[in-house]
């Protein structure tokens, strides 16, 4: 068999779909189901979960840190904002690829910009493009509303067919199908060629260069169509809320993306989601237990979770599950993480 | 790399679903609920805290059992970010089934909440927010705090007769620094005061010194401050700092800029400093000093307009509840609030029937030291302000 072949594959058979994913997804519809009190926690989750897969693109794929993401949310909750509030266009959809597109303008602007040098000069690009857009919100108060936010904000029903109600229950399943619809297009696009290119980029970008990827036009690309992500991320938000108000652009925004990323994991899709699961419940358990001091938990919880390490989690979650697998299927069907991953 | 996709995505789903059904509360029983949301992270959480330290101070004082019912009060964080504050009134509402969303530190968090209150006709206790056009977005708010309409027109008027001519203006740039300015103008310009210099500055960015320096270039006999609750002692420190005192630029303002809790740290640059406002710590009734005394007692520092408007917000709840006979029913609720009277810390104040909107006394305070500390010390009274703010009908 030829190397080429060997390649596509093990290409092939890794974007395949598995079981456990279609389980995933139905378990995350169930529990849209399920909690018919929370919808609007868990379409906060959703919204956190789109816009970490879109970092998840730039990090986990082409080795782009940026600390400076919600940039793009920002700009992507603005524009939807603006669009509904002047009837620019009404209809959320319709808006959303528009405020989606806005971003990626952006995205693709400001891609060359990050390109240029190395992970800690992208840190600080990223940081002081967000620190601007910011700044830029603020002073044009009279567009953007400034610390108040935009008011007014109505949004029209979906498709002309589902109005947003007030508990979030049409909110939370628009964003569950753009999650989902935009899941499925980054799941297509990683697994592709171009995807497969990115992460030898990611692994070495001489190498990458010398075999004949184009290393600047891919990292553009990949970077565009984050931003893209974000900003449908960011338009979510304030059509799901009807909020839109300076702290989209917010570092702290951009800074608990990064954990979120570094609880769930990069670099395989799932990771932003489980992690967006995982640090709302965080939030949301703590500052219900102690309103006043939860973030020093949130703090302590995370220093813990880098301390202990992903690896050693994993293999403690997985030590039930193997206990059975072993009694049943024996010795060789126990599954584990491998350390190289994490 | 994909492997891990097999095991980790059951468990961690399984692990989100029991997280899940461990929040979802059980059932509410035969207790009244409050939801009070409040800032107590983050920029304004000074405003959150003392709220919050009133409302338990309240209920020491008065028990937990109102017209034969128990009072339970959760507390949430939204930070002042209006999203958070919907989200939580929502949860609130649906799974905790209170009976009362209270609190409400800046102004967009309780517009963010108008909406829900009279979807679920529930009461929303204003404690905090002072911009004139909050209860015009939900016939179910009623607010125990105040308009920076009230003070501002008034201290407005009081500079022009006491001899101020020129003034700058220094205001936080979000809807109540905004009205506080244009109330302040409106009756500053019609008495035959001008304004000299105009600066906004951003909420979130304390920094005032380049400000102030503007402020000083501009030579005027006072300066009109407006920041929330919270900023004032940054404030004070850089306008001493810039020597803004000794070049005899006078503060005047409404009280936020004083606010009690920080006011004795400020320092002797405040002395003279004249504000107009709802409350002052050394307010000279038997019942403020009481408050005054309980207080400090209980979390070691003074109170400020901020606990005083939770201390009343409370008052009104549990004053409703006694006449509804315990049916948190919202529009018979809303309906008991409605033009109740009665005395506060800060003096004798009502709810206006109409626009259920606080009428209070304003008073013009002088920061003068009083054994050793400092405090605003009340010299001129304007009784029953009604908030001048409201849409024209």
């Amino acid at each position: 068999m030829s190397a080429q072949a060997e390649v596509s594959r093990h290409a092939i058979r890794g974007a395949r779909w598995r079981w456990s994913e279609a389980a995933f997804w139905l378990v995350v519809l169930a529990c849209a189901f399920a909690f018919p009190s929370r919808y609007l926690i868990m379409a906060d989750i959703a919204r956190l979960a789109l816009f970490a897969l879109s970092l998840d693109l730039i990090l986990g794929y082409a080795g782009i840190v940026s600390l400076g993401h919600a940039a793009f949310f920002g700009v992507g909750a603005y524009s939807a904002g603006l669009m509904a509030l002047h009837g620019i266009i009404t209809e959320p959809v319709a808006a959303l690829i528009a405020a989606g597109l806005v971003a990626m303008a952006l995205g693709f602007l400001t891609s060359f910009l990050v390109i240029r040098g190395a992970d800690l000069t992208r840190l600080m690009v990223t940081l002081g493009i967000a620190l601007l857009l910011e700044a830029l919100a603020e002073r044009f108060s009279d567009i953007t509303g400034g610390t108040d936010g935009l008011q007014g904000i109505e949004m029209q029903p979906i498709l002309k067919l589902f109005a947003f109600d007030i508990f979030g229950k049409v909110g939370l399943f628009y964003s569950l199908a753009v999650l989902f619809l935009l899941f499925l297009l980054a799941r297509r696009i990683v697994h592709s060629p171009f995807g497969l290119s990115l992460r030898a980029i990611k692994n070495n970008p001489l190498r990458a260069a010398a075999i004949g990827i184009p290393v600047n036009r891919r990292l553009i690309a990949i970077y565009t169509l984050s931003a893209f992500y974000a900003g449908i991320a960011g338009a979510l938000f304030t059509q799901t809320t009807a909020l839109a108000s300076l702290d989209v652009f917010s570092f702290e925004r951009s800074a608990d993306l990064m954990l979120v990323l570094v609880i769930g994991g990069a670099g395989y899709l799932y990771g932003g989601l489980i992690g967006a699961v995982v640090f709302r419940m965080l939030q949301e358990v703590f500052s219900t237990i102690t309103p006043q001091y939860w973030q020093f938990w949130i703090g302590l919880v995370l220093v813990v979770i880098v301390l202990v390490g992903r690896p050693r989690m994993h293999r403690w979650a997985l030590w039930a599950p193997n206990l059975i697998i072993k009694q049943i299927a024996g010795r060789k069907a126990v599954v584990a993480v491998p350390e190289s991953d994490a | 790399m994909f492997i891990r996709t097999k095991m980790l995505l059951p468990i961690a789903t399984v692990a989100a679903v029991a997280g899940m059904v461990a929040l979802t509360p059980a059932r509410a029983d035969e207790a009244v609920k409050i939801g009070l949301i409040l800032p107590m992270t983050g920029g304004q959480a000074s405003t959150g805290k003392q709220i919050d330290n009133a409302v338990k101070l309240y209920m020491q004082q008065h028990g937990d059992t109102v017209a034969g019912k128990k009072v339970e009060v959760i507390l949430k964080d939204d930070a002042a970010v209006p999203d958070n504050t919907k989200r939580l009134a929502q949860e609130l509402i649906v799974n905790d089934k209170v009976g009362f969303i209270a609190g409400f530190g800046v102004t967009p968090a309780a517009l963010a909440a108008a909406p829900l209150a009279t979807q679920a006709k529930i009461p929303e206790i204003v404690m905090a927010a002072g911009t004139s056009i909050i209860t015009e977005r939900s016939p179910y708010i009623v607010r125990t705090s105040f308009t920076l309409a009230q003070s501002s027109t008034i201290i407005g008027d009081w500079a022009v007769k006491n001899g101020i001519k020129k003034v700058a203006t220094l205001t936080s740039d979000y809807a109540p620094g905004n009205d506080a300015l244009n109330f302040f103008k409106q009756n500053f310009t019609a008495g035959g005061g001008e304004i000299v210099e105009e600066v906004k500055v951003p909420l979130a960015n304390p920094d005032f010194a380049p400000f102030l320096q503007r402020m000083k270039d501009a030579k005027p006999d006072a300066m009109f401050v407006f920041v929330p609750a919270g900023q004032g002692g940054n404030f004070m420190k850089q306008y001493a700092e810039r020597g803004l005192d000794k070049a005899g630029i006078r503060v005047i303002g409404p009280g936020d800029v004083m606010d009690d809790d920080l006011l004795n740290g400020m320092g002797d640059a405040a002395l003279g400093t004249v504000t107009a406002h709802l409350y002052s710590a050394a307010h000279p009734s038997a019942m403020n000093k009481e408050f005054v005394a309980a207080y400090k007692k209980a979390f070691g520092n003074r109170p400020g307009f901020m606990a005083v408007s939770g201390y009343d917000g409370i008052h009104l709840i549990y004053e409703a509840l006694k006449k509804t006979g315990g049916k948190t029913d919202g529009d018979a609720l809303v309906g008991a609030m409605k033009g109740m009277k009665w005395e506060s810390p800060r003096g004798p104040i009502s709810i206006d029937p109409e626009t259920r909107d606080i009428v209070q006394n304003i008073y013009i305070r002088k920061v003068e030291k009083v054994d050793g500390e400092l405090y605003n010390v009340e010299f001129a009274t304007f009784e029953a302000v009604k908030d001048s703010g409201k849409t024209k009908k």
